[in-house]
């Protein structure tokens, strides 16, 4: 059977709009303004309801314009990679700090990319961000916080 | 007027703005280059730097990525063929069709002439009608902001889905429900952030921007690298040709260039339009109103055809800034970026803006021109060096993009939620561009939906909870009345279409 994935798509969007619903109507408004013309929950419940609309009629009208996604053409496994690094990543930042991760993460994903030019890797990794790092803290001075090069006495 | 000019001079030629313009031209050139990667990835990408600067000065730098990046789009569709923004698709119509014949230099000189003409002229337009539009719309109460809102709502996602109305709306109300994370405004009542105190002040716009656009954009590529379908080609760059321009092309130009600029210019002002419209309209008028000599060029290798969508295309841009800095709505998705950053920075954008912060007001008019000067005198000797950053390994440009977006979310929270969240909203929305559902309606929806909400009930306590605000005043009915032909229009569109 073949499953159409914008109709999918609508039918998650619909139960998401129908959770959204059900979660604006249980915002806590205060006793005063439960009557009121305009609370906190008001402008949420419109909005509910306008996703239910929208999503409901993609659901129900007939969709011409079929997306067909060619799925073997797609790189799942090397975007799956480079979400996981990026998580990894997003993990260690504050505990590690940032010259040392992004570096890491720099050069990791250039490998996982299928880059074997060691030396343009590093080039665009480790001197890379000390130079990027510089322009934020130094010249910009945007605080970047890092634990590992404050433990050395490089960042004070 | 003339005092509010040389405020704009005077803060637009320091020697920082300047510098700001200049590397906001060569880095938005390079970015916009680069195919599947646009204004807006580029500005959302600077937004970070921006906030080490103060307003006028990041605004300067921003507006400089954008006219750089509409411009590189341009270079990529002469030599490519492969666009690396919507608004230069008209473009590849006659300027690759040029390259092929060797006159890729002639092709590139031509277009940076024709965006320098059109957003030369738009900014004199705006110069004289911004003001006036912000006495206007002085006069604007609480129902007619709030319709005007649903109007830019509706016409972004009208113009900007490709006939996937339906698509874009859902998007619509997916960036509302977004914006509606966190405080109340005015209430102080948290609403759906799940007992999470990351999210009591809500979600940061620079991470929902960084997420859709920059990191999905860059996901997308890496997921479509094998696909034959996707715009990635190889680039051979071996003749380039003389970048002179003789008479016969200018006067062709000559004709073209004005009566492009006006339409580019009107359709940059309505809500959700932007420069992808207008430049197809003026490739379309200007295929008619040539002679029938000409006429037959078109398509393979016209001086009016290239000339038409590169004018119509700049000039846009200039003419989305109006509503933005005139009424406080964005019109398009780029300057729907530009004005959370703005917000960001504490200011408000509206009818007031030139009389409360008349510095930013008129420097960011004032720097456009600056901008289109350094524009054309950066890219046109830099032409044949800049065309061959298209030949940037993907390996190396995709963990660039990463970096600068995770970069951007740790410098302002330092926090891991906060990147994990834009992992997590980058991820949905890789998936939803895959099945065509378009980013600019969600972000535009994003960035109004507190205004709208503050409008909305400011409009409902006047009238006592009854919703007769939407048609007691003139205005408001007329904006509503535009908004409804626009959506019979397009379901008028999408049915003759289907017969």
């Amino acid at each position: 059977m073949n499953i159409n994935t914008t109709k999918i798509i609508s039918l998650l969007f619909f139960i998401f709009s129908a959770f959204y619903l059900y979660t604006a109507y249980q915002i806590q408004v205060f006793a005063f303004d439960e009557n009121a013309p305009f609370n906190a929950r008001t402008f949420p419940i419109y909005l509910g309801y306008a996703g239910l609309f929208f999503s409901g009629l993609k659901l129900i009208l007939p969709d011409p314009n079929t997306i067909k996604v060619e799925h073997k053409n797609l790189e799942y496994k090397k975007t799956g990679i480079l979400i996981l690094i990026a998580i990894i990543y997003g993990a260690t930042i504050l505990k590690v700090g940032y010259f040392l991760t992004t570096s890491l993460f720099l050069f990791a994903s250039y490998y996982f990319l299928g880059e074997r030019r060691w030396v343009l890797m590093f080039l665009l990794s480790f001197p890379f961000v000390a130079a990027f790092m510089y322009l934020l803290h130094g010249i910009l001075d945007i605080y970047l916080r890092d634990p590992f090069l404050q433990s050395i006495g490089v960042m004070g | 007027m003339i005092e509010g000019i040389l405020i704009g001079l005077t803060t637009a030629l320091t020697l920082q703005n300047i510098l700001m313009v200049m590397v906001g031209c060569f880095f938005g050139t390079i970015i916009g280059m680069l195919p599947g990667l646009g204004p807006m990835t580029a500005i959302a990408l600077m937004i970070p730097i921006t906030y080490g600067f103060d307003p006028a000065t990041g605004l300067i730098l921003m507006a400089g990525v954008y006219y750089g990046a509409v411009f590189g789009g341009s270079t990529s569709s002469i030599l490519l063929n492969a666009p690396g923004v919507p608004g230069t698709v008209a473009t590849s119509f006659d300027g690759y069709p040029m390259a092929q014949q060797g006159k890729a230099g002639k092709a590139l000189a031509i277009a940076a002439w024709s965006s320098f003409a059109g957003g030369t002229l738009s900014a004199i337009y705006l110069l004289f009608m911004a003001p006036s539009l912000s006495k206007v719309s002085l006069s604007f109460r609480s129902p007619d902001y709030f319709a005007l809102m649903i109007l830019g709502l509706t016409a972004i996602a009208a113009f900007s889905s490709k006939g996937q109305f339906l698509k874009a709306m859902m998007m619509v109300v997916l960036g509302l429900m977004l914006a509606s994370v966190g405080q109340d405004s005015l209430s102080d009542i948290t609403r759906f952030t799940f007992d999470n105190m990351n999210l009591t002040d809500g979600i940061s716009f620079v991470l929902v921007v960084m997420a859709t656009f920059a990191m999905s954009e860059a996901l997308t590529i890496i997921l479509k690298r094998n696909d034959p379908t996707s715009a990635a080609k190889q680039v051979s760059l071996t003749e380039l040709g003389s970048i002179k321009i003789n008479k016969e092309e200018r006067t062709k130009m000559y004709k073209t260039i004005p009566r492009s600029s006006v339409i580019g210019f009107l359709i940059g002002v309505l809500p959700g339009a932007g420069a992808t419209i207008a430049s197809f309209l003026a490739y379309g008028m200007e295929r008619n109103v040539v002679s029938d000599e000409e006429k037959e060029k078109f398509g393979k290798g016209s001086v009016n055809g290239l000339s038409a969508p590169e004018t119509a295309n700049n000039a846009a841009c200039s003419g989305s800034f109006v509503p933005m800095l005139t009424l406080g709505i964005p019109g398009s998705g780029t300057t729907a970026v530009m004005l959370g950053a703005l917000l960001g920075f504490g200011v408000q954008p509206g009818p007031r803006l030139y009389m409360t912060n008349p510095e930013i007001f008129w420097s960011i008019i004032m720097s456009m021109y600056i901008g289109m000067v350094i524009l054309l005198i950066l890219n046109l000797p830099l032409i044949p060096y800049i065309a061959r950053i298209l030949a940037v390994p993907k390996n190396y440009l995709i963990p660039l993009i990463l970096f600068f977006s995770v970069t951007g979310i740790y410098v302002m929270s330092f926090n891991n939620f906060d990147i994990f969240l834009m992992i997590g909203i980058a991820v949905v929305a890789t998936f939803l561009r895959l099945y065509d559902f378009p980013m600019p309606p969600l972000i535009l929806a994003f960035v109004l939906g507190g205004l709208m909400e503050e409008n909305l009930r400011r409009s409902l306590l006047l009238s006592n909870g009854s919703w007769e605000f939407l048609w007691d005043r003139t205005l408001t009915a007329c904006i509503l009345a535009t908004t409804i032909l626009i959506v019979v229009w397009h379901i008028y569109k999408t049915f003759k279409k289907k017969n």
